[in-house]
């Protein structure tokens, strides 16, 4: 009995996810209180920042999509058995794929916006397979390759814009897109009352969704992917093409975060800044593993993410806590999901005392009905 | 040439030392059977921690002193942030590689975060590091002797001391033999009535310990200011490690390596005989070695056998 | 009669989640004896002497060492008492030597002092008939000397009790034989010596006493001179046993699996299969006996697809299939129960059903289009589970690591034989499982043969390959030393081939 108890009640995801954010919070709390900040309202402004109107909430929903590209792409990689901590580099030439298109190709915008977003998916998607075929072919740990590929993509950026794409005012920066190149519609900015911000990267991010759903769950990729993701050795036993699996799942991976970078550099922003490696790739990570590298559950992590991230330039300017607690909150938050079972057993235990209670009570009534007989 | 090779050697001395004593502290993690992919987080972590000593006391403090005191405060903090790393694998068999991961991304946090009470900027600069010395006597041999021992850091001969010290450690010594087996074979460790747990926590430790003593001596030599990052050094030191094959002799080659690539990407800019070389090619060279030196190293891996395996 | 033993395990009791592993079992030890312990897999053999050793701690009971009750509560405890074990699978560290792995926590000292170590190791080797080389790395040693290592460690700690798990897994005949005889030079010297087993005529070539234990349970205490294996079977499994499997003559056909001077290397550059040759024809059951480690796993391998073939041909039904991928050779009609259900058998976090599906979700009908039909894998898989009695807790939806290994071999071979292959490998088919498993797992090869379609075997356990076999074939060194009529042959003449030695074809 006990035993059909603790499965009933397992610590479900949610569960888990919701623990590791309490924890995240109240670590980013006591890292306020220690500077002498009331965390309270610290946390009011950030969470005003983020969604006080609905311009704020546009722009909150425009960082959550380039989370939520590169949560994807980390959670669909770890799904399939691989750690793509490269999201950041793919990012970056994706982006500058679709800059580069933004910058150079006129055409109709249906037409226009297919070529833009296949651009990006193939700067991203190639960036990816490098490390995929590497580890496929010569077992090279794609956790160290993918963050090499990180830095060769940052500093070829650093030469590549000021030498080619050159901001007219800034060394930093690289020339503006046209807005009408951009991701950005005017319908969109109405609604969201002149948010800056926000994109038409929320259509694609949800057709994203869709789409890698579909892919692991009901075809026949999906299930040779998850195969070597979870086994190696028994799907090359079985007859799958483990080193053609690993690098396409790398490819996909990098495809999403392509796409991370076209939401980002031609959507939430208009051009691309050298010397900065883009955080959201990292922050991915976290929106993945909250979201328990589920489609939907990436979706939900990501405007969590947006909202953390979206509002703590309102808070750094109200109060004196620095942005850097955002990035404090997301990493502890990480850690926790990591140590899950700590989790586990402290719900399960926690149901589990529960459950003892109510048949104590249930012996006692039982035993009174009985004397009373 | 050789002027010029004379002139960067102790370059390359001083950028390799921090890679060694770091790539060192992950063999010790990783030969007890825990893979560590947060030594680039500690290594950061010991690089705020000395610089944030440093410039509380460099106007109180004389000066040899504060260093040293500076550097153990990096030990320390690398220990604290491993702990976190050593609690998540070995206690709850969290999956070590989101661990690491999550100690790179919270010291990064963290340390900018901290840095920014004492700056507002978020770097740290100290006033002065270890002076560079020429050692008596036998920097005055010809050849090997401006090589090694003219213009040299304290903190190399502290770092590669250490080394030697492991070295012997780790394969002289019976603590060595069973550190060593709780990353082969730790169910046969454990029947020998050792605690493989309070094994893989020392060698967890050890790599927080020499990861911050590598960022510390980062700062004090050639760095200078604590900045928030240092740039991929600790997944450098990783990489070294796995082409070392994960023994002492192959990470002093391997990250000698990587280092003397890397000084060669960053002097650049001042030698006139590599300026027809665009900039970029020497920026991304290191990272680029490294790939190719995985791409060798990585097909036949000795890597202790239960690395990176929760017991 | 206290005083004359040597242990006294008094009514222990041992649970674990969902399982009770040993329930009121009461053991005594005379000095002196080979005392047999006797129990399926799973009946709780391995948890009792883990208890005893100081891995485990009791719920219930007490124990005794020569009298006095004593705690053990680790490892460290139980050397000190003078207990030792020699481990079913061996803990020892592959590339160390033979010397460091003797002396690992018992270095005498900060400093390794591998010489003086090496030539104490060997002067204790020879004072009791064990040769090693104490200089060599375990990868580089022969299982035997593996676990003349085992042995050693205990000897060298002056172990008295020593504990011997499941000891004749892995060895030949003759090696067997030299145990045993191992085993009596130890205890004229004064050791007492406890045997865990399933093997009838083992306990009866070199124990004294036998105490059986069925389902955590202590069921007798027997003398073994005079108790018959048969009753000990009886005893073992609750109900009489017959070993022999019902199998009809063979009615062999045509060739389905045909190797020709087929070479392979294995994982350390060396030729692990030299110039093989054999036929396996439809309707037979061709089984392949030899030591552990003498290239059954490379042959396996590279029929199978999951090495590469250095030279030779692997014809299957008429097809050269030695450059073929794994998916094409399935296609072919090869079916593989793999030697390692946990490596290559499941993908433990994953449903019955995708784990069913794992070899043909594909092609139709399993899937259309790169679109997977879910109806009809989960009918199909549930046809299986049914047809071979695959036990889950939530039906084909629950994943295959919780199953028990028996269900989880029953639902490997379940579904090879489900796809019907011409050509069905089985390695190890019935390792690690309880006799009811064995039973079943046995029929269904058979009937598979029965068929119409080709087996080949490889197992460790002779018992297993005369049973099932209507030809055997004895490798050794890589090499095909004979292949003989299970009818005309016996266990003592395999057992010499598989030692390497020669004999005239006895087709």
């Amino acid at each position: 009995m006990a035993d059909k108890i603790k499965e009933e009640h397992k610590s479900s995801p949610f569960l888990i996810a919701f623990s590791a954010v309490i924890l995240g919070l109240l670590a980013g709390g006591i890292l306020m209180a220690v500077i002498g900040e009331n965390p309270f309202a610290a946390y009011g402004f950030m969470f005003k920042g983020s969604l006080m109107n609905m311009e704020r909430i546009g722009n909150s929903l425009a960082t959550a999509m380039t989370l939520l590209f590169t949560g994807l792409a980390f959670a669909f990689a770890y799904k399939t058995g691989l750690f793509n901590i490269g999201c950041s580099g793919q990012m970056l030439v994706g982006g500058l794929m679709a800059t580069i298109v933004a910058h150079y190709v006129f055409l109709p915008r249906p037409l226009y916006l297919i070529i833009l977003i296949l651009s990006a998916i193939a700067g991203g998607a190639a960036w990816a397979a490098i490390p995929g075929y590497l580890k496929a072919k010569f077992n090279v740990h794609e956790v160290v390759s993918t963050i090499m590929m990180n830095w060769i993509a940052y500093w070829s950026i650093y030469y590549f814009i000021p030498a080619y794409l050159k901001g007219p005012s800034l060394e930093t920066e690289s020339s503006s897109i046209v807005v009408s190149q951009s991701l950005r519609t005017s319908w969109l900015s109405n609604i969201f009352t002149g948010s800056e911000y926000v994109n038409n990267s929320i259509f694609i991010a949800v057709a994203a969704i869709i789409l890698i759903q579909y892919l692991l769950s009901r075809t026949t990729l999906g299930f040779s992917l998850k195969a070597v993701g979870a086994n190696k050795s028994c799907a090359e036993y079985a007859g799958i093409n483990v080193n053609r699996s690993i690098v396409l799942s790398m490819t996909i991976s990098g495809a999403l975060a392509g796409l991370a970078g076209l939401s980002y550099y031609t959507g939430y922003s208009l051009n691309m800044q050298i010397g900065v490696m883009p955080s959201q790739g990292f922050d991915g990570i976290a929106v993945a593993l909250l979201g328990a590298s589920t489609p939907v559950g990436v979706l939900l992590a990501s405007i969590f993410f947006g909202i953390l991230q979206s509002g703590k330039g309102f808070m750094n300017a109200m109060t004196s806590v620095p942005p850097e607690i955002a990035d404090t909150i997301i990493s502890v938050i990480i850690y926790f999901t990591a140590t899950s079972i700590l989790f586990e057993k402290l719900w399960n235990g926690f149901f589990h005392k529960i459950h003892e209670k109510q048949e104590e009570k249930a012996a006692a009534a039982d035993k009174q009905t009985q004397e009373a007989q | 040439m050789w002027g010029l090779f004379v002139q960067i050697f102790p370059y390359v001395i001083a950028y390799t030392i921090p890679m060694l004593i770091t790539s060192l502290g992950g063999l010790y993690s990783e030969r007890s059977g825990v893979s560590n992919l947060g030594l680039e987080g500690l290594m950061l972590s010991g690089y705020f921690a000395t610089a944030f000593f440093i410039k509380l006391t460099e106007n109180i403090m004389p000066h040899g002193i504060c260093i040293v005191m500076g550097l153990l405060a990096g030990i320390i903090c690398g220990m604290l942030f491993a702990l976190l790393h050593a609690f998540a694998s070995i206690n709850l068999k969290a999956d070590q590689t989101i661990s690491g991961t999550a100690i790179n991304m919270l010291a990064a946090a963290v340390t900018v975060y901290a840095a920014r009470m004492i700056t507002g900027s978020g770097n740290i600069p100290i006033l002065m590091g270890i002076v560079r010395n020429d050692i008596p006597v036998i920097s005055k041999i010809p050849v090997v002797g401006p090589l090694f021992f003219a213009r040299s850091y304290w903190s190399s001969w502290l770092a590669l001391g250490i080394w030697a010290f492991s070295w012997w450690l780790l394969y002289s010594t019976s603590f060595g033999l069973r550190l060593r087996a709780c990353g082969e074979h730790p169910s046969a460790v454990e029947s020998a009535g050792i605690n493989v747990y309070a094994m893989r926590y020392f060698g967890v430790l050890m790599s927080g310990a020499l990861s911050g003593l590598g960022g510390g001596i980062m700062l004090v030599t050639y760095s200078g200011e604590f900045n928030g990052s240092v740039a991929g050094l600790g997944f450098l030191a990783i990489a070294a490690m796995i082409f070392g094959q994960w023994k002492p002799l192959g990470i002093l080659g391997a990250t000698f390596f990587f280092g003397f690539f890397t000084t060669l990407a960053n002097v650049s800019q001042v030698i006139p005989a590599l300026g027809s070389v665009p900039t970029v090619i020497f920026k991304i060279f290191p990272y680029v070695v490294t790939l190719i030196a995985l791409v060798f190293s990585s097909k036949h891996m000795s890597a202790p056998a239960a690395d990176g395996v929760p017991y | 009669m206290d005083s004359n033993y040597v242990i006294e395990m008094l009514h222990i009791r041992k649970e674990f989640p969902g399982i009770i592993a040993n329930d009121d079992i009461t053991l005594q030890i005379k000095e002196g004896e080979i005392h047999a312990i006797l129990g399926e897999n799973g009946a709780g053999k391995s948890t009792l002497m883990s208890i005893l050793f100081g891995l485990y701690r009791p719920d219930r009971g007490t124990i005794k060492v020569r009298g006095q009750e004593v705690t053990i509560k680790n490892p460290n405890d139980a050397t000190r008492l003078g207990i030792g074990m020699v481990h079913q699978h061996f803990q020892l560290v592959h590339n160390f030597t033979v010397t460091e792995n003797i002396i690992l926590g018992k270095e005498d000292g900060f400093i390794l002092h591998r010489k003086e170590a090496a030539l104490k190791i060997k002067k204790l080797s020879e004072k009791y008939g064990l040769n090693i080389a104490p200089d060599m790395k375990i990868e580089d040693i022969s299982v035997g000397m593996q676990q003349r290592v085992e042995i050693l460690k205990m000897l060298y700690r002056d172990a008295n009790i020593l504990i011997f798990d499941e000891p004749t897994a892995v060895l030949t005949p003759q090696e067997i034989d030299d145990l045993m005889q191992i085993m009596r030079n130890l205890v004229k010297e004064g050791k007492s010596i406890i045997l865990i087993t399933h093997k009838l005529n083992e306990i009866k070539a070199a124990a004294d006493r036998c105490t059986v234990i069925r389902r955590g349970k202590m069921i007798d205490v027997v003398d073994v001179a005079s108790t018959s294996m048969q009753d000990m079977a009886a005893m073992m499994v609750g109900r009489p046993v017959s070993f022999k499997v019902d199998k009809a003559q063979a009615q062999p056909g045509r060739p389905v699996l045909e190797l020709k001077n087929l070479c392979v290397m294995n994982t350390k550059n060396v030729p692990g299969v030299k110039n093989f040759n054999l036929t396996v024809h439809a309707g037979e059951i061709v089984g392949i006996a030899g030591v552990d480690g003498n290239g059954q796993s490379e042959l396996v391998e590279a029929i199978t697809g999951l090495v590469p073939v250095q030279s030779g041909q692997i014809i299957i039904n008429g097809t050269d299939a030695a450059h073929l991928t794994i998916r094409r050779r399935n296609e072919l009609g090869l079916g593989h129960i793999p030697e390692d259900r946990q490596k290559r058998g499941i993908v433990p976090i994953e449903s019955i059903s995708d784990n069913i599906a794992i070899k043909e979700f594909y092609r139709p009908p399993f899937s259309r289009y790169g679109i997977l039909d879910d109806g009809y894998m989960r009918r199909y898989a549930q046809n299986v589970v049914d047809h071979f009695d695959v036990r889950s807790g939530e039906g084909i939806k629950s994943p295959a690591g919780k199953l028990s290994g028996g269900n989880q071999q029953k639902m490997i071979v379940g579904r090879e034989i489900a796809m019907n292959p011409e050509l069905l490998i089985a390695v190890q088919p019935t390792r690690g499982l309880d006799v009811g498993a064995i039973e079943y797992i046995h029929k269904q090869i058979v009937a598979h043969r029965d068929k119409g379609n080709a087996v080949l075997l490889v197992s460790l356990e002779l018992d297993e390959i005369f049973n099932l076999s209507d030809r055997i074939a004895v490798i050794s060194g890589g090499e095909l030393m004979n292949i003989v009529y299970t009818s005309e042959t016996n266990e003592h003449a395999v057992g010499l081939m598989m030692a390497g030695v020669r004999q005239q074809e006895v087709r």
